[in-house]
């Protein structure tokens, strides 16, 4: 009894830690005093000015035009090359496997200075495209680690009888192999889109011109003091993920009591 | 055999957006400019042994470490409670774990300040129970709550993921055999989770040693571990040479440090492949 107690007392000082700094800052989006640490009671000002900011609105358009590209182009690459993987053997499959996790491995800072090098030395110019093509490199090794299971788990026997009853392997893979292994792309797009939408450091080194992301933003306007718009703007964006977190599980309840 | 050629534009992006950069670090580290000419040249790895440059690594090792020893001292039991059968809906209670990683970690990071400022929230609570003020904020111990408050999730997470498939069977084999609840967390529990427990203090230990922004943000400007001082070399003092030679000495030191753990850990994965 006593163990039960306390280990909840501990479940609740570690959520207690954990979630601290966010009600602060959901908290501060509504007070009405600029600086932070100062109650000057509510408002709902920051919510209605974020709107009319131009650099948070044109950084958030940024981050998302980044993210929603670098997702979709890292998926559509990693599920091919997930596919082309699953047919490898021997050693190139080994050294395939450890290439896969170098972006994952390779500390941030040294990706996005090595990247920044890069466009640097063959003269592709610090912006959006740069940043995007850093994003695709560092979104893939998600795709391709969750699409890779998947593969695993299909039945290969049903390509082979697709094969068999004329289907050409292109049709063969969109109707018999994408199917089986969907569950694994979505997966791969969401993480690659959440890692997109919360980095800094990469996208620090590799974007230049004026382009910049919400998390850029954050960390130039840290030095002068934090605008509570931004405190609006993550509150607003926490929401919508608490809120797609409860329709992606209601959907899934859903399809668990239709089953 | 078809399949084999789907490869390529992955092998092709990888070789452009992986493998070059590094090359280009690499070369960027043995060579200097001379005469607008870049030749070889052995000095800026040679000043990366030099007396203050080792200091800021010495101290960002023992930062890195301190962080990952206390994620490990209050992670692991979160792990343990999570996998007891005290709670009905634990995945709700996983997913709470996980879910501040969805708040952009430098605002989350930033809002510390709010906290412990000398007349933040912590000092009010602390103030109203007659306690002694808190003045942690622009030193180690702030750089230290920084680390542990954002690579917590990441000791947790794995360590959660081995408990939770340890067989149940054997832990009431032990206390059917007369072991205590100690005895049988040391002797069957401990033992099967340390595979868990050792990606944990690489996911944790990584992060601690390259990050820039935690002590950028709570340790007050001039405030040096290796990351701040490998920033400065590319976006202020544009010193690439000497930027790149502490990337790589950076890198040697995490990939033996990475090996030397995943060894002590024996069979590895290998699942997925």
């Amino acid at each position: 009894m006593v163990r039960r107690v306390s280990s909840r007392v501990y479940l609740a000082l570690v959520f207690l830690f954990l979630y601290a700094p966010i009600a602060v800052l959901m908290i501060f989006s509504f007070n009405s005093a600029r600086s932070r640490g100062v109650w000057g009671g509510f408002t709902l000002d920051w919510y209605a000015q974020l709107f009319r900011d131009r650099q948070i609105m044109s950084s958030l358009y940024y981050t998302i035009a980044c993210a929603v590209l670098a997702s979709v182009f890292a998926t559509v690459l990693g599920t091919v090359a997930a596919i082309g993987l699953s047919g490898m053997r021997g050693l190139p499959r080994a050294l395939t496997a450890q290439l896969v996790y170098l972006p994952m491995i390779n500390p941030d800072i040294v990706m996005g200075l090595s990247l920044m090098l890069l466009f640097i030395s063959i003269k592709i110019p610090l912006g959006f495209l740069s940043m995007l093509l850093a994003h695709i490199t560092f979104c893939l090794p998600f795709v391709i680690l969750s699409v890779l299971p998947k593969l695993k788990q299909t039945q290969a026997e049903l390509y082979d009888a697709a094969l068999d009853l004329g289907a050409t392997p292109l049709v063969a893979y969109g109707k018999v192999i994408i199917p089986q292994i969907r569950p694994g792309i979505i997966t791969g797009f969401l993480l690659a889109f959440t890692m997109s939408i919360d980095d800094f450091v990469v996208s620090f080194f590799t974007t230049g011109n004026g382009v910049t992301n919400v998390a850029i933003t954050i960390y130039a306007m840290a030095r002068r003091g934090m605008n509570p718009k931004i405190n609006a703007l993550l509150t607003i964006m926490f929401a919508g993920v608490i809120f797609l977190l409860f329709i992606a599980n209601r959907r899934t309840a859903d399809a668990k009591t239709r089953r | 055999m078809r399949k084999k050629l789907l490869n390529g534009p992955y092998l092709a992006w990888m070789l452009i957006f992986a493998i070059l950069p590094l090359f280009i670090v690499v070369w960027y580290a043995l060579t200097a400019e001379i005469g607008g000419e870049r030749s070889f040249s052995a000095g800026s790895l040679a000043r990366v042994f030099e007396p203050i440059y080792l200091r800021v690594l010495w101290r960002s090792l023992k930062l890195a470490a301190v962080s990952t020893l206390l994620c490990f001292f209050f992670g692991y039991p979160v792990a343990l409670i999570l996998t007891s059968r005290q709670f009905k809906r634990r995945t709700i209670l996983v997913v709470l774990i996980v879910l501040p990683m969805w708040m952009n970690f430098l605002a989350r990071t930033y809002a510390w300040l709010t906290l412990l400022e000398k007349n933040g929230v912590i000092n009010s609570v602390l103030s109203f129970l007659h306690l002694p003020a808190l003045s942690i904020l622009y030193t180690d111990a702030a750089v230290v709550l920084g680390m542990v408050y954002n690579f917590l999730p990441f000791m947790i997470l794995p360590i959660y993921s081995v408990l939770y498939k340890i067989d149940h069977s054997l832990i009431e084999a032990a206390e059917d055999l007369g072991a205590t609840p100690l005895v049988t967390f040391r002797r069957v529990i401990f033992p099967q989770s340390l595979a868990g427990a050792l990606s944990g203090v690489i996911m944790v230990f990584m992060p601690a040693m390259t990050t820039f922004v935690i002590p950028r943000l709570l340790g007050g400007g001039q405030y040096t571990l290796i990351g701040n001082l490998i920033e400065q070399q590319f976006l202020t003092t544009y010193d690439w040479g000497f930027g790149s030679a502490l990337s790589l000495f950076l890198m040697a030191l995490l990939l033996v440090t990475g090996a030397l753990l995943m060894r002590s850990r024996g069979d590895g994965e290998g699942g997925l492949w």
